[in-house]
């Protein structure tokens, strides 16, 4: 039992950090239609910005705000200078974010060199919380609650705000939105701006863990499509829903056939998608 | 009128005749390693064409291409070390295995279209990559497999070494292109273009454009699943790179850089991105990010690849 719920706290950190890197690529696909390759290298720069700024400035929070701002800015200007004039083009954006991918992987080589490193866990955090016989990390609960409000927070944002209304209504239908007034290449933007933040917040959040390795961006980026593929592309509870599934059976799988672990992941999406290609909560 | 264009020495024609006529007659006069990289480019060729099938003559972009010519290459691998096949056993066994396996995904990815069938062709391709490197007892993990037999002393040829083998594989590279012209001509191919410019329109003509997607996808898996086996025998080993999303991505930017539904452009992209890619590495040790910015600046300026240039749409 207590081998149970220590496997599904892990499950649920995992999916913590899946939740803040797929919810950017859903909302992007949502918006834009856009496969973004190059969404794990925005995960890659931010565990190396934090790393940087940390090292330079010894702290954590710096590293995090300004990670998360490099990043977003890095999207946005990817977005306005070089994606925007292909709108409407899925494969045109796609091979376009292929080579953003390969030129940041290199472009990451050549900055940092390819050793391993993790970030600091902050001093508040070290210790694992205990009761009765479960002992987990308090970073990794801390991880799993900062999630956790990022997400009532995208949810707050998506369905009670204006903008959020502008970007459902993008969702549904780009044509009839643009005809109601809403800027489609501006807002665009700022979601691809934003989804890019998530994800390297994400990968700072997983940073004291995980860390930062050459080959992370590709490492990660299948299971965020996973995710996206499960819950339905361009769906914010579906990424969520998508999140915690694969979560946790990334994590069991891994605990218990280590060989077949990659398999088990992707068998749910093989049958999600016999039973009903669009994913959970999304349309065609 | 017809007839006689189809006879008109177009500059492009005079073009691919020499391409031609150097891939015929150039390499004994050259050093084994440009030997190496033609039969590189021969091999990639035939994978290239079979994925402009896809995505140039049906309008499927699939992002896991490299999937069945990994699996194709795996099962010549294991057939002919852990088990100790013969070659056609090999050969029959590694064409199966592909071919069967699209037959099989086709089945998953033939209800989508566009985005969606790029990104779970790819999720299937990553699907095909992990098994390649975590089943370790079949495929040796990232130690891949070693000690294929060389092709040619299978055969029964006097000779061996690279200019043997290149020959072998011009001529299967031949064979491939001329039935997949055959087919892109074929009233097949022909619906299959009218698919992907307007689906809803040939179905209503009466076409099962299920059907069709379908048999299209498994024409595209059989002619990688050649190109697998041609590239195992090459290199005499299979590791998992051979199923790497950088490698189904290449195989893309081959063709959408070489142009789309022309079968020629994809092989000469196959060239291009070959020889660039060795002669690079040669001096530099930033071939990625150069790969990277060959991808963004193909977009920008040749959108509709190089053999399409000057084409008005």
């Amino acid at each position: 039992m207590t081998y149970f719920i220590v496997q599904s706290l892990n499950g649920l950190f995992s999916a913590a950090l899946l939740f803040l890197i797929a919810s950017g690529l859903t909302l992007a696909f949502g918006v834009m239609r856009i496969v973004n390759i190059a969404h794990g290298s925005f995960y890659m720069l931010g565990v190396y910005v934090a790393y940087t700024v940390a090292a330079r400035t010894s702290s954590l929070l710096a590293g995090t705000l300004l990670a998360v701002l490099v990043v977003a800015a890095v999207g946005f200007l990817m977005q306005r200078l070089f994606l925007r004039r292909f709108a409407a083009q899925p494969l045109a954006q796609m091979m376009m974010t292929m080579g953003f991918a390969l030129f940041f992987r290199d472009a990451a080589l050549m900055i940092w060199g390819g050793d391993p490193f993790t970030l600091a866990t902050p001093r508040w955090l070290a210790g694992s919380m205990e009761a009765g016989a479960i002992v987990f990390p308090w970073y990794r609960l801390f991880v799993i609650v900062i999630a956790a409000l990022v997400g009532v927070g995208l949810w707050i944002i998506n369905d009670r705000t204006l903008v959020g209304a502008r970007v459902r209504a993008t969702v549904d239908d780009p044509e009839i939105a643009a005809t109601m007034g809403i800027n489609v290449a501006r807002l665009s933007g700022g979601v691809f701006a934003v989804g890019a933040a998530l994800a390297a917040f994400g990968g700072v959040m997983g940073g004291p863990i995980l860390g930062g390795y050459a080959g992370m961006d590709f490492d990660l980026l299948p299971l965020a499509f996973v995710v996206v593929i499960i819950g339905g592309m361009g769906s914010l509870k579906g990424a969520l829903i998508g999140a915690v599934v694969v979560g946790m059976i990334d994590n069991f799988g891994k605990a218990l056939v280590p060989e077949l672990s990659y398999f088990t992941l992707f068998a749910p999406m093989v049958l999600m998608l016999a039973l009903k290609p669009t994913g959970l909560y999304g349309r065609a | 009128m017809v007839a006689l264009r189809a006879f008109v020495i177009t500059p492009k024609l005079l073009l691919a005749g020499l391409c031609a006529l150097f891939l015929l007659v150039a390499p004994p006069f050259l050093s084994a390693y440009w030997v190496g990289l033609l039969t590189q480019v021969v091999i990639l060729g035939i994978l290239a064409m079979s994925l402009d099938l896809l995505i140039g003559y049906t309008g499927l972009p699939s992002l896991g291409h490299a999937g069945f010519f990994g699996v194709a290459a795996y099962g010549v691998g294991v057939l002919s070390t852990t088990y100790h096949a013969g070659m056609w056993t090999s050969i029959a066994g590694g064409f199966l295995a592909g071919t069967l396996l699209a037959a099989l995904f086709g089945l998953i990815v033939s209800h989508v279209r566009d985005v969606y069938f790029l990104m779970i062709t790819m999720a299937l391709g990553m699907v095909l990559w992990g098994l390649s490197f975590r089943w370790i007892p079949v495929t040796g993990g990232d130690n891949g497999i070693s000690g294929i037999p060389r092709l040619e002393g299978l055969i029964g040829l006097p000779a061996s070494g690279p200019i043997p083998f290149y020959y072998i594989a011009l001529l299967v590279f031949a064979a491939c292109m001329l039935l997949m012209t055959l087919l892109v001509r074929s009233p097949f191919g022909l619906t299959l273009q009218g698919i992907r410019e307007h689906e809803p329109r040939m179905r209503s003509l009466g076409f099962n454009t299920w059907l069709h997607g379908y048999l299209s996808y498994v024409c595209a898996g059989a002619f990688a699943s050649i190109a697998g086996i041609m590239w195992a025998y090459y290199n005499g080993f299979v590791s998992p790179t051979y199923l790497e999303l950088t490698a189904s991505s290449e195989l893309f930017l081959m063709v959408t850089l070489g142009g789309p539904a022309t079968l020629v452009g994809p092989v000469i992209g196959a060239g291009a991105i070959v020889i660039l890619k060795n002669v690079m590495s040669a001096y530099t040790a930033r071939w990625l990010l150069i790969l990277g910015i060959i991808y963004i600046v193909t977009i920008l300026w040749a959108p509709q690849g190089l053999w399409n240039l000057g084409k008005r749409r």
